[in-house]
This record gives structure tokens, C-alpha cells and sequence, in this order.
């Protein structure tokens, strides 16, 4: 139990109230060495009291500047907010640094392919539609080291290609699918009650269905499949798992002690909402867009695996390669399946390692 | 009292020290002064509270806060109530340092939340310097946020990873237009930091890089800043280390003779409660069963749920400590859902009768100059005409996902 009479801080000085024991001094201090300093005007008439007050004023601030200072020099510059403590962290994580690498890449690849590929990807080469035949389709030859496609057009470069489509899909279906379901997730849990209600039975019918065939079906509504079908449809099916996800951590919020403590500030329960449950719920969407990236371009991938893609035969995309052509040559050239089967692991495994380092980063019990 | 040689004759000479502070304390006496709305700290003179004549800031008459429990596949079905508070009345002076105390789970958190319209209160009167808080609506309500703050106890969850300490106390500032001027704000910020005993270069860090003491005081620097007056802190120490609690309980007392701050402090230690508080509540299951000044409660507890509390409290003596009397309480705390008839503790009290006690609920009543007490036999008890008894222990029937509504039934074990 602890003691009023003990207690430790009660009896402690403040800055300010040191020098108050020192009155007595006061009127015989007028001819010591430094008190001239501070009174240059050598007003004899000062009062005691005048002089103290004085004195006292400036022992503090001597001290609080030399405490000041202190501080600068000992602490950091500045806080550390919590996406640069993240970025931090994740630098130090092997993971990913494997997956930002790969991202990397795949990235700088899609932007700079039209340098990077050695040929027009949609040209048809007269020394390899030579040697095409039904049951052989030539290899690597040289400046073709990939070899061919079924249409005498220079593989590596459609592979090189087929990075941006990919890219394309991907981002868009992602940013799509995210900005629909951020916007559902979070009038739901922002207004709960029947809102919230309507909203969730939706996406659980969304969700009741497997994502391809909920794709499938919707590319197959449209009447004309192009790449915006894909899109779209990919986009959609990554919809109700953005807004469940940001839904339940925006109730789990609504319940946190930051959030009741802003209500007891009297914070507006808009403000409450925009700057405090929404930006404490986007993490997890955040990390969540990465993986479904990867997940994009998968469905994507099998979209166009299925036939349901894009039907201009001139685009380079990797699913398309994969489905069309690598299914129907397996037999006779499986490095049509294999080099496109290959980058699409390769992108998505990227994604992922990237998403779940990033889901470890920016996870606030990480923090010290 | 005089025959009993139970533990509060060992409570009143450890008491004695603190006895002579208190009565220093109670001498000056300005009922007037710490009202709010005068200049906080200019007229209050230091620890001029503890006379219980001050005008009450704030007034809970018949406070109820029941939760619903629902159940249902498709229409939410009510089935239930948790009652967390039922019925509490109680009265806090301006610049009193009100302590409640109260095991987990009776509702004493959930009292000062309901008191600060954090959770709503299902009824009751709550009249905040002579306004009816209940009867506020949307923007006067949150305008009135602004003279009633709360301190909580998790420092670190009650801040927001993502804000600086800056952010964190303007925050508020902002929310009733008094951060305008960008001068001003920042010498306000810079003083309230002062205040509680932090550097002025806290202001751009963010509380993961502080201590957890330190966290608190922001924590409390947040509440403060608004120049509150009154401050409902939930559990403010309990998080913290004994040798912090210490500190913090010591800056919340400066803060309330400086600022003429009115304390509602929630507490589960004993000890912390009786060091701060002036009047202390004890609460049981959602009812106040006693409340006294803070001396006269720990040197004399009259209801059997304090006085089993008190005996709960070490003494720092081997031979005392060895010979003093323990109540201890048999069986387990009823559930909230359904708590006993009549009085909330007949099912536990080693002085129940067989008349009154359980079928009828006792009004928390004056018993002996200002002590308030809720049990039927509260003088019979204290004269010791009534001696404890054997308690058959009654347990809870654990809820087993049975059919809803009847968790919380009390088994007799004898």
C-alpha cells in the first residue's frame, strides 16, 4: 500500500520553483560577480521580491532551454509513423526483398518490353513459318531463342510482351475490384444497422459461389468478350472480399479504445469514421490488394485458359498462350505451356511473398 | 464497534498517518470554490476537498445500463439482459476525487461509461452541472464532451497507433473549434505537456516510442487539454507498474489541486482508491452496496461485501497478518444476467438471514453520518448483535450453449 508520505514526485521541484530558498541571499547578492551581468541598468531600487522574480524567471529558463537542447540532441528527429516503421521492417525481411525484387522486375520488364523485346511481337517471321508444320514448330534458333509460336512470330518477344497485358489486367481488375469494395465495406460498417445488413447478404451470395464460375458467368453475360470483360469479371469477383475484409476490421474499430476515445473527445462521428476507423482499417485491404494481384491475374490467366479471354489473336498474354496455344502444340512444343505457365507463377508468387511480408510489416504489434 | 477485534482495528492504527493528513486536509473548507466554469486552479486552494459540502458537479440518480442479448438466425431476437449497472445513484462534489471500487465485471467500468454517454444508459437521470446529460441530442452532446473527458487504461490502445502526439492533442482542440489560432494551440499543447511532465519534443513522436507511464500521461494530456472538469478514469493505473502508478496517481492529484478538477477514478485496488479518493463507492453485481468518505470506509466497513474486501488487504505485519480475521467469500460471483432476488449478495453473505435478505433489495441508506450503506441489517452487523455464519458456496452453471436466457443460474453445492 503505498504511503501519501512517501510518495514519490510530491515533494520533487518543478522547473521554476528551485530557487525560491534562496530569498535570504537576495538583498546581500547585489554586489557578487553575475548579478551585474543581468541587471545593466543596476536599478538599486529593485525590491527583493522584483529581483527574485527576475532570478527565478531566468534559472528556468537557463534550465529549460539546456533541457530542450538535451531532448534535440538525444532523441530521434522526428516520430516514426507507422508506414515508415513498416517500410523499416520490411527492408530487413529476406521475404520480401525476394518479392519486391520479382515485382520489380516483372514491372520494369512490362513498362520498358517494347525495348527490351527483340522483335515486333505480332510479326510473322518468314525463316520460322518455313519450318512450321503441324507436328513441329521450330525451337531456338538465333535471334529467335525462345523460337516460335504456332504463327511464326517470335515467342520470346510475345513472352516479353505479355508482361504488360498482364500488368494491365492485373492493376486495373485490382484497382476495380478495391475501390468497389472499399467504397461497400465501408458504408457498411460505417452505418451498420439494415445498410450493413443488405450489403453483407450480398457479398455472401458473391461469395457463395466459387470466384471462376462467378467469373465465367459474368464474362459470359456480356455480349462481346474483349479484355474489359476479363477485367470487369475478375474485378467483380474480388469485390465481396474486399468489403467483408474491410467491414469486419472497421467493426472491430468501432469497438477499439482509440476509437471510444476520440467519441469522448467529441470528435465528429464523421471524423471519427474518416480518420480513425477507415485509415486503421485499410491496412489489411492494402495487403490484401496485393495478394488479390495476384489472384487477378490467375483468374485472368484462366479466363483466357478457358477461352473466355480476349479474342484478338494479336495480343501477347500469357494466359492466352498458355491456353490456346500451349494446350493445343503440348505434343509437339511444351515450352509453349511451360515459359508462359512459368511467368505467371513466378509474377504471382511475387505478389504474394510481397502482400504477406507486408501483412507482417504493417501489423502494429510488430512495433516496439 | 468497540467489541470487535477484527481487521479494522488493524486498518485504523495503520490508518493513523494518513488520518492526520486527511484532517489537515478537511480544514479548509470553501464550498464554493473549483465550481466549474471559475478559472480553473485561480481560486481553488490545494486539497480543499474531502468536506463534502461542495456543490455536486455531477449527479446519478437510478442510473441503469442493461445490455440486450440477442439471439436469432435472421431476426435479432432479444432474449436476455446483461444487467451491468442497476440502478446507481450517486454524487460527486466539484474538485472531489470520487473512488469506485468493485471486483471485475460489476459493472463499475460500464458505470463510467454510461455516465459519459459512451454506452447509452438504458435509464436513470445523470445531471451534469445542472444540465440533464441524457436529455442532450447529437451536437449539444458533443459539445458538452468538451467539460467531461476520460482517462482510460490501456494507455497504448486508447491511442491511435497512426497519430503523433501532436495530432493527438489537437485532435480534441479541433473538435470544439478551439485550435484556430495556430500560436496560441501550440503554447496550449506545449503547457499541457508540461503539465503531466513530458518534453516539448514529444509532441512529433508517436506513442509506440514512448513508456507506458509515459503513454499515460498522454493519455491524460489528451483529457486535459480540453481544461475539462470533470475527469472519469477508467482503471488509470492499473496497467502500469507499481513504482508508475505511483507517479501518475501523484500528477493526477497536482493536476486537481492546480486545475480544481472533479475525479471520478475507477479502481479495483484497494489501495489506489484509498490514496486518492476522497468518497469511495464500493459496488457488487451493478449496485452500490456502501459509500463513504475514504477514512471512515477503510477504518470502519460496514456492508459484509466490503468488509470481505478489506479483509482481502495484506497487512504489512507477519504477526498481525497471522492473527487478523479473512472473510472469505464462498462461491462464485452470480452472473449479471440474472442476478439473485432481493439483495445482490445474500448468496454469498456469511451474515444473511433468513428474512429480507433475499427478497427484498436494500436502498442504499445514511447509516452513521454520511455513510451510506445498502444491507437490511447494516446496524446489527456493526454493534456485532449479528455474527457471520457458514456460507453453502452457490456456483454459476457455465454456460454450456444450452438454450439462451438461462446462462447464469446459480447451483446450491449443499
Amino acid at each position: 500500500m503505498s504511503d501519501p508520505t512517501t510518495r514519490p514526485g510530491v515533494g520533487k521541484p518543478r522547473t521554476g520553483d528551485t530557487p525560491t530558498d534562496q530569498p535570504a541571499e537576495g538583498p546581500a547578492a547585489d554586489g557578487q560577480p553575475g548579478q551585474p551581468g543581468e541587471n545593466p541598468t543596476g536599478q538599486p531600487g529593485d525590491s527583493p521580491a522584483q529581483r527574485r522574480e527576475r532570478s527565478i524567471g531566468r534559472l528556468g529558463d537557463r534550465k529549460r532551454a539546456r533541457l530542450d537542447e538535451l531532448a534535440r540532441a538525444t532523441a530521434d528527429p522526428g516520430g516514426v509513423s507507422l508506414y515508415r516503421d513498416a517500410l523499416r521492417r520490411l527492408r530487413r525481411n529476406p521475404v520480401a526483398i525476394v518479392g519486391a525484387v520479382i515485382v520489380g522486375l516483372f514491372v520494369l520488364v512490362a513498362i520498358f518490353a517494347p525495348l527490351i523485346a527483340p522483335h515486333d511481337p505480332v510479326q510473322r517471321f518468314d525463316e520460322l513459318t518455313r519450318d512450321l508444320t503441324v507436328d513441329s514448330i521450330p525451337g531456338a534458333t538465333a535471334g529467335h531463342p525462345f523460337g516460335s509460336d504456332p504463327l511464326g512470330r517470335d515467342f520470346f518477344s510475345r513472352m516479353i510482351h505479355g508482361s504488360r497485358q498482364t500488368l494491365f489486367v492485373g492493376v486495373l481488375a485490382t484497382l476495380i475490384g478495391l475501390t468497389l469494395g472499399v467504397l461497400l465495406g465501408a458504408v457498411a460498417g460505417a452505418f451498420g444497422g439494415w445498410v450493413d445488413v443488405v450489403l453483407m447478404r450480398l457479398t455472401d451470395v458473391m461469395l457463395a459461389l466459387p470466384s471462376l464460375l462467378l467469373a465465367i458467368t459474368l464474362v459470359a453475360m456480356a455480349s462481346r468478350s474483349s479484355q474489359w470483360t476479363v477485367i470487369f469479371a475478375v474485378a467483380i469477383v474480388s469485390v465481396p472480399i474486399f468489403a467483408r475484409l474491410l467491414r469486419g476490421s472497421m467493426l472491430a474499430q468501432r469497438e477499439s479504445d482509440h476509437v471510444l476515445a476520440a467519441r469522448a473527445l467529441g470528435v465528429k462521428e464523421r471524423n471519427i469514421v474518416l480518420r480513425h476507423m477507415l485509415p486503421n482499417s485499410l491496412t489489411a485491404v492494402i495487403v490484401q490488394a496485393t495478394l488479390t494481384f495476384a489472384v487477378a491475374i490467375l483468374d485472368a490467366a484462366a479466363l483466357s485458359f478457358l477461352g473466355l479471354g480476349d479474342p484478338d489473336i494479336n495480343r501477347a498474354e500469357w494466359g492466352l498462350m498458355l491456353g490456346v496455344d500451349g494446350q493445343r502444340y503440348f505434343e509437339v512444343r511444351p515450352e509453349l505451356a511451360y515459359y508462359p505457365a512459368l511467368a505467371i507463377i513466378v509474377v504471382a508468387l511475387g505478389f504474394t511473398l510481397l502482400g504477406e511480408a507486408m501483412r507482417e510489416a504493417i501489423d502494429p504489434k510488430n512495433r516496439r | 464497534m468497540t467489541e470487535r477485534t477484527g481487521p479494522e482495528n488493524e486498518a485504523a492504527t495503520q490508518r493513523s498517518a494518513t488520518d492526520d493528513a486527511a484532517t489537515g486536509r478537511v480544514g479548509t473548507d470553501d464550498a464554493a470554490t473549483g465550481l466549474p466554469g471559475t478559472e480553473a486552479g485561480t481560486t481553488t486552494a490545494p486539497g480543499d476537498a474531502g468536506a463534502g459540502q461542495g456543490r455536486p458537479l455531477i449527479e446519478l440518480r437510478d442510473v441503469k445500463v442493461h445490455f440486450p442479448i440477442k439471439s436469432g438466425l435472421l431476426f435479432d431476437r432479444t432474449v436476455g439482459y446483461v444487467y451491468a449497472v442497476d440502478g446507481v445513484s450517486l454524487s460527486i462534489n466539484a474538485g472531489e476525487t470520487y473512488g469506485l471500487v468493485g471486483e471485475s465485471g460489476c459493472g463499475k467500468s460500464t458505470l463510467g461509461r454510461g455516465l459519459l454517454r459512451l454506452v447509452e444508459p438504458t435509464d436513470g437521470e445523470i445531471v451534469f452541472d445542472g444540465a440533464d446529460v441524457r436529455a442532450l441530442k447529437g451536437e449539444s452532446m458533443r459539445k458538452a464532451r468538451r467539460r467531461m473527458q476520460m482517462i482510460f487504461q490501456d494507455p497504448l490502445s486508447s491511442l491511435d497507433p497512426r497519430q503523433s502526439v501532436e495530432s493527438l492533442l489537437v485532435e480534441g482542440l479541433k473538435a470544439h473549434g478551439l485550435a484556430d489560432d495556430k500560436e496560441a494551440t501550440s503554447r496550449r499543447l506545449r503547457d499541457t505537456l508540461k503539465a503531466v511532465g513530458l518534453p516539448a519534443s514529444a509532441l512529433s513522436k508517436y506513442p509506440h516510442e514512448f513508456s507506458g507511464g509515459q503513454r499515460q500521461r498522454i493519455g491524460i494530456a489528451r483529457a486535459l487539454v480540453l481544461d475539462p472538469d470533470l475527469i472519469v478514469a477508467d482503471e488509470p493505473v492499473s496497467a502500469l507498474d507499481v513504482s508508475i502508478q505511483a507517479q501518475v496517481l501523484n500528477l493526477l492529484e497536482d493536476l486537481q489541486n492546480e486545475r480544481g478538477l472533479t475525479y471520478l477514478i475507477i479502481a479495483h485496488d484497494l489501495a489506489v482508491v484509498r490514496h486518492i479518493a476522497d468518497t469511495v463507492g464500493v459496488m457488487y453485481l451493478g449496485g452500490l452496496v456502501e459509500e463513504a468518505s475514504s477514512d471512515d470506509l477503510y477504518r470502519e466497513p460496514m456492508h459484509p461485501y466490503t468488509r470481505a474486501l478489506m479483509s482481502a488487504v495484506p497487512v504489512p505485519d507477519p504477526l498481525v497478518e497471522d492473527r487478523r480475521e479473512r472473510i472469505l467469500l464462498a462461491g462464485d460471483l452470480p452472473s449479471p444476467t440474472n442476478p439473485p432476488a432481493g439483495c445482490r449478495f445474500h448468496t454469498r453473505c456469511p451474515w444473511a438471514q433468513p428474512t429480507r435478505c433475499a427478497d427484498e433489495r436494500p436502498a442504499l441508506r445514511d447509516v452513521v453520518g454520511g455513510h451510506r450503506v445498502a444491507c437490511h441489517f447494516a446496524e446489527d452487523i456493526a454493534a456485532g448483535r449479528l455474527r457471520p455464519h457458514d456460507v453453502a458456496p452457490e456456483l454459476v452453471r457455465p454456460d454450456d450453449g444450452g438454450a439462451p436466457g438461462d446462462t447464469g443460474e446459480l447451483i446450491p453445492t449443499l
